[in-house]
């Protein structure tokens, strides 16, 4: 099948103005009588709730952590990117557009990116409004910073903690509703099933992760904001909590899955320091502004970083991609940090790491500056290694970090599901095959604040509210099939925890259908990823009971579902014959190792429809237009 | 600094924990030992460790809050020795890490004590106050939409530091846990002081530092002694000056006529 | 919510009763001093006190008030956060707080009742040991009175305790009222601090010199 993004047509500029126009209104009188399930409370959710509620509509918003203020758009340490130009350096909407597209690599949905770059602007005045302390200069006006893959200063930031401050934004607007009563608040409460009714998404269940009571929530619409999957490679920058639950649960009742092989690995990371080890640590990508990455000439290299002089160094980046060089897009920088370890020229422990060394940027600008800059990552970064960046240069190493793969959405942020829309993280729709630095910010309120307002309205202006009541038959079906899962859960008893397997599952994927691929990594990873399914289905232990505070229960539903999911990335990966963004195929590829993409034949969305567990999914297209940046080479040389 | 051990010795150490089966149940504490700990290890994956062995043998694992782990997003939530987070400046219990304890050494893990923090199970309690508190006032009414160019009203950089000072508060709970009265000043003293520092927040400021104080005296919080414990547990290092803000912005707030009588009246 | 049940309104009645008192602490000390000229100092002092009439009487009822206030609001504020805090830790280990700031409740009511033994003594004069009677020039011998009560060691001792105690309160209670009247930052904290702890040492010294004094001998007529 074909697949329609419902993209308005006509000059791009005017698209999101007109289908503003276009779209249908709920009478202010009546939103209240329609109610929006929230799922997830991140910048994408926690922005949805709080202006759907605002505007009127009777809100209900979910989150598995003990407060919203904790969703993982918290740890984004960057930036926001926005095409304000306040520093006259040549930005617009249409560069923020272009890049965007070009860094996604030719992936996304040109209508969809323009709206986003359109809006970026709102976000920067909305958030000032919400009292973010953004970081300003001496005259008190907004201060930039430049990211990964863009040549301008359009990256807005508070310190190290863009994240964390735009969320607060987005939680104390949502705080504001629940005060108001227009939103109520589930905490600790996970959606473990969604309800579809007559083909359209009316409800979803959800498991109290305190009692342990399973219950449906029907609702009018249902908003899944529930960020990525990329813990299906067990060690990542995402919080512990982190799953594909929320949308593979959707994907198990219809919606199609798109481009899941889309990952990507941040290039600047703490390199893991052993076998134990839970997570990985990010240090902000702003750091390669001042750090300058580099690997000894010599292979197998033994002296101290200080004490290898200047002409045994090879800062990589720079000699590849003199133009961007350190802020090449992550995709390139991440590749090319593993080539250098592959090339046994890595440091640290298991040679798997390169220097990022901010030697020549103290000397620059003084120790002071570059303590102001980012301070907090030279904290968090001795306080997990022991070790002081200002005198030694720092290790890092590529890492799972985000997903651009989600569920698939038209233009109106709707799923093929009718009442089922995702946002942010969770969608598939701007990043194309690969995402810009400080872009997923911008992203997540963009969806929340100033896109799904309209969208869902339309909507909802053509559908009866409370069609589905919390007594009926599909829900009732639906609480049995979360109900009867858990107890299969409880009642295997068997020999390996679940972080053990989930660690099996994430070895193999992260060295099958990690930051390169082959055919063969990828068959290899399709053979084996069942036989993980059935050992844990076998062999998984769960103590405790279900009607309980769990966490194991929680993690094991979570991790069913990443086995499940991982057999859709695999197929995804094997069968996009291209390398292109975050997907890299080694047999596509020039001659300098760059990604080889095959517009002729991959110009398209891989959206995957769900046939069964262990089942072959089926493939659905939609191809890619694009009218108003010319398909081309990416080249940050 | 470094660590104590040699660098791929492992320690050995003696877990005092506080178990408790539900809300109201009571409590008590179990002995537990973390076996093959390296110094590199962070103070939850150590507790993961224990975990795996209890599950494995059919015990049930210690609960506790935990999400990033990179020290942001403030779900952890551990009275190490009687400090909570541990007592590593500027440290979250995530980002602590075994480096700072040697072979031997005996741990007491205890969950925050409240009443505004009623405990759930083991070391995982109920923050729902803290939410409280901000939905009480803990915002700017910025509608969505309707607001003016960033940067029409320009900020200095002093008041815009001092704001993300103030902000930078991971709502973690470590000030009330650490507080001998069990009291949320910090938590809401910084609230109060990022948004009456900006102008955008100077509008609704005696009102919020009204409701506040009101919310927090509902949920059950204690009163502030000024020891400052707080500052001291706070893995930001949130600074008690956001308290004497808390308490000017309450005088201020009684001195505005309209505000004052909102003082006075309450709801 | 009124004022008086503002948890932060509280906080401050007991930061401005008690600035007041350590206001009064200091006027008395200065007042106290004037024995080391002797009795003609004190005596000619108290005469003079005395002769203010109707101003003493209303000082006395403030300071009472500050007083009635301090007390009570110290009580109410701390069986409240008594309660906010139920159960305690098995190991707690104080990263900042001191002796003294988590003590202000008995050292409290330990000076509570040293000002009533106080006021009984050398004001009420109705306690056994003291000595009534007039000097050469007619006037009031506070001199002696004071004089024959400190040549008991008890008396100097129980008079020095309450000093230390003074000190103990004071050494958190003055910074700690600049704290919750708001008039603190970062930077004038630290300042506080040694500013409380100077003003409660010479309090210490400067009141307990007095019984030492008379009970060692040094000070005599």
């Amino acid at each position: 099948m074909i697949l329609d993004g419902k993209c308005p047509t006509g000059p791009i500029e005017k698209t999101w103005d007109k289908h503003r126009f276009d779209m249908k209104l709920v009478n202010p009188a009546n939103k209240r009588k329609y109610k929006i399930l929230v799922v997830g409370t991140g910048l994408a959710g926690a922005s949805a709730a709080a202006t759907l509620g605002e505007l009127g509509y009777n809100v209900e918003t979910f989150c598995y952590q003990d407060s919203p203020r904790r969703a993982h758009s918290i740890a984004a340490q960057g930036g926001i990117n926005a095409a304000k130009n306040y520093p006259n350096d040549g930005d617009s909407i249409f560069r923020l557009f272009y890049d965007t597209i070009k860094g996604g690599d030719f992936r996304a949905r040109e209508a969809d990116v323009w709206r986003l770059a359109q809006v970026s602007n709102n976000i920067i005045d909305q958030c000032v409004a919400q009292g973010v302390p953004f970081a300003r200069d001496y005259a008190g006006y907004l201060d930039t910073r430049s990211f990964g893959g863009a040549q301008v200063s359009r990256t807005f930031y508070a310190r190290g903690q863009t994240g964390q401050q735009l969320l607060l934004g987005a939680y104390s607007a949502l705080s504001r509703q629940i005060k108001a009563g227009t939103v109520t608040l589930f905490p600790r409460t996970e959606m473990l099933d969604l309800v579809v009714v007559d083909g359209e998404a009316k409800g979803i269940t959800v498991r109290d992760l305190v009692t342990g009571k399973v219950r449906c929530h029907t609702g009018d619409a249902v908003l899944l904001c529930t960020g990525g999957y990329v813990n299906v490679f067990y060690l990542s920058t995402n919080a512990m909590g982190c799953s594909v639950t929320a949308i593979w649960k959707a994907h198990k009742k219809g919606a199609y899955f798109a481009n899941p092989c889309y990952t990507q690995i941040h290039p600047t990371c703490i390199p893991q320091a052993g076998e134990y080890q839970s997570k990985l640590t990010l240090m902000s990508e702003s750091l390669r502004n001042d750090g300058r990455c580099w690997v000894p000439r010599k292979k197998g290299e033994k002296r101290p970083a200080n004490e290898i002089p200047e002409e045994d160094r090879d800062y990589y980046l720079e000699r590849k991609y003199p133009s961007f060089g350190n802020l090449a897009p992550r995709d390139i920088a991440s590749r090319a940090a593993k080539e250098q370890c592959d090339d046994d020229r890595g440091v640290g422990p298991g040679g798997r790491g390169v220097y990022l060394d901010f030697r020549d940027s103290i000397k620059r600008l003084g120790e002071d500056t570059i303590r102001e800059r980012y301070g907090n990552l030279f904290e968090m970064y001795e306080r997990i290694t022991d070790e002081n960046g200002y005198k030694v240069p720092m290790r890092i190493y590529p890492a799972p970090h985000y997903v651009m793969g989600g569920l698939w959405v038209d233009y109106n942020l709707m799923s093929n599901i009718p009442g089922l829309f995702v946002l942010g993280e969770a969608n598939f729709s701007v990043h194309g095959a690969n995402r810009l630095g400080a872009s997923a910010l911008m992203q997540g309120l963009a969806d929340g604040y100033f896109i799904i307002p309209y969208t869902v309205s339309h909507y909802l202006a053509q559908s009866k509210p409370g069609k589905v009541q919390e007594d009926h038959p599909e829900c009732r079906k639906s609480i049995g099939e979360v109900e009867g899962s858990t107890k299969r859960l409880l009642s295997i008893n068997g020999k390996r925890t679940v972080t053990d397997l989930m660690r099996e599952l994430g070895t193999l994927m992260w060295e099958n259908v990690g930051m390169t691929r082959s055919k063969e990594s990828l068959k290899e990873a399709i053979e084996k990823i069942p036989a993980i399914r059935e050992e844990f289905w076998k062999n998984v232990k769960v103590s405790g009971n279900g009607a309980d505070f769990n966490q194991q229960l929680e993690n094991a539903g979570r991790t069913a579902d990443f086995i499940e999911f991982a057999e859709l990335l695999a197929r995804d990966a094997l069968h996009r014959n291209e390398s292109c963004g975050g997907h890299f195929r080694v047999e596509y590829q020039y001659e300098d190792g760059e990604a080889r993409r095959d517009d002729a034949n991959y110009c398209y969305s891989a959206a995957w429809e769900f046939k069964g567990v262990g089942k072959e999914p089926e493939l659905h297209k939609e191809p890619l237009k694009f009218e108003n940046v010319h398909l081309a080479v990416r080249s940050y040389k | 600094m470094s660590a104590q051990t040699a660098e791929h010795g492992t320690m050995t150490l003696k877990l005092i924990v506080w178990r408790q089966a539900g809300p109201g149940k009571q409590g008590r504490f179990e002995t537990y030992t973390a076996k093959n700990i390296t110094p590199h290890h962070s103070f939850l994956e150590m507790l993961d460790v224990v975990n795996e062995e209890l599950i494995l043998e059919g015990k049930e694992p210690i609960a506790f809050d935990h999400d990033c782990r990179e020290g942001i997003c403030g779900m952890c939530s551990q009275v190490v020795n009687g400090v909570p987070h541990g007592g590593q400046e500027r440290t979250t219990v995530c980002q602590l890490h075994m480096r700072k304890f040697k072979d031997g050494d005996t741990i007491y893990i205890e969950p925050w004590r409240a009443r505004a923090f009623p405990i759930l199970k083991d070391l995982v309690v109920d923050r729902g106050a803290l939410d409280k508190l901000i939905q009480e006032g803990g915002y700017i009414s910025a509608r969505t939409g309707g607001v003016p160019d960033a940067n029409a009203t320009p900020i200095s950089k002093a008041d815009a530091d001092y704001s993300m000072d103030a902000a930078e508060c991971i709502g973690c709970g470590a000030c009330v846990a650490a507080c001998p009265n069990g009291a949320a000043m910090l938590f809401t003293g910084a609230k109060v002081a990022q948004l009456a520092s900006l102008p955008q927040g100077q509008v609704e400021a005696p009102v919020r530092v009204a409701d506040m104080i009101q919310a927090m005296q509902e949920c059950g919080f204690g009163n502030c002694s000024n020891h400052y414990e707080c500052q001291a547990a706070c893995p930001k290092g949130i600074d008690v000056k956001f308290i004497a803000r808390l308490n000017r912005e309450f005088l201020k707030a009684l001195f505005k006529s309209k505000a004052g009588s909102h003082v006075f009246a309450g709801e | 919510m009124r004022f008086t049940t503002n948890s932060i309104g509280r906080k401050i009645l007991m930061a401005v009763s008690g600035l007041f008192m350590v206001l009064f602490v200091i006027v008395h000390l200065l007042g106290n001093s004037s024995i080391f000229a002797g009795p003609d100092g004190i005596n000619a002092y108290a005469e003079k006190l005395h002769g203010l009439g109707p101003f003493v009487w209303a000082s006395r009822l403030f300071m009472l008030a500050m007083l009635g206030i301090h007390v009570l609001f110290g009580i109410l504020v701390t069986l409240d956060n008594w309660s906010a805090k139920p159960d305690r830790y098995k190991v707690k280990k104080m990263l900042k707080a001191s002796f003294a700031s988590e003590t202000m409740i008995w050292t409290g009511a330990l000076l509570l009742a040293f000002i009533v033994y106080h006021l009984l003594q050398f004001t009420f004069r109705v306690t056994p040991d003291v000595v009534l009677g007039n000097d050469a020039k007619g006037r009031f011998d506070v001199f002696s009175m004071v004089a024959a009560s400190f040549r008991f060691t008890p008396i100097v001792l129980i008079y020095v305790a309450a000093m230390v105690t003074l000190f103990l309160h004071l050494s958190h209670g003055i910074q700690s009222l600049f704290q919750s009247i708001g008039w603190n930052n970062d930077k004038t904290l630290p300042t506080y601090t040694r500013l409380g702890k100077v003003l409660a040492v010479v309090f210490l010294l400067g009141y307990s010199a007095i019984p030492v004094l008379l009970l060692s001998g040094i000070l005599t007529k």
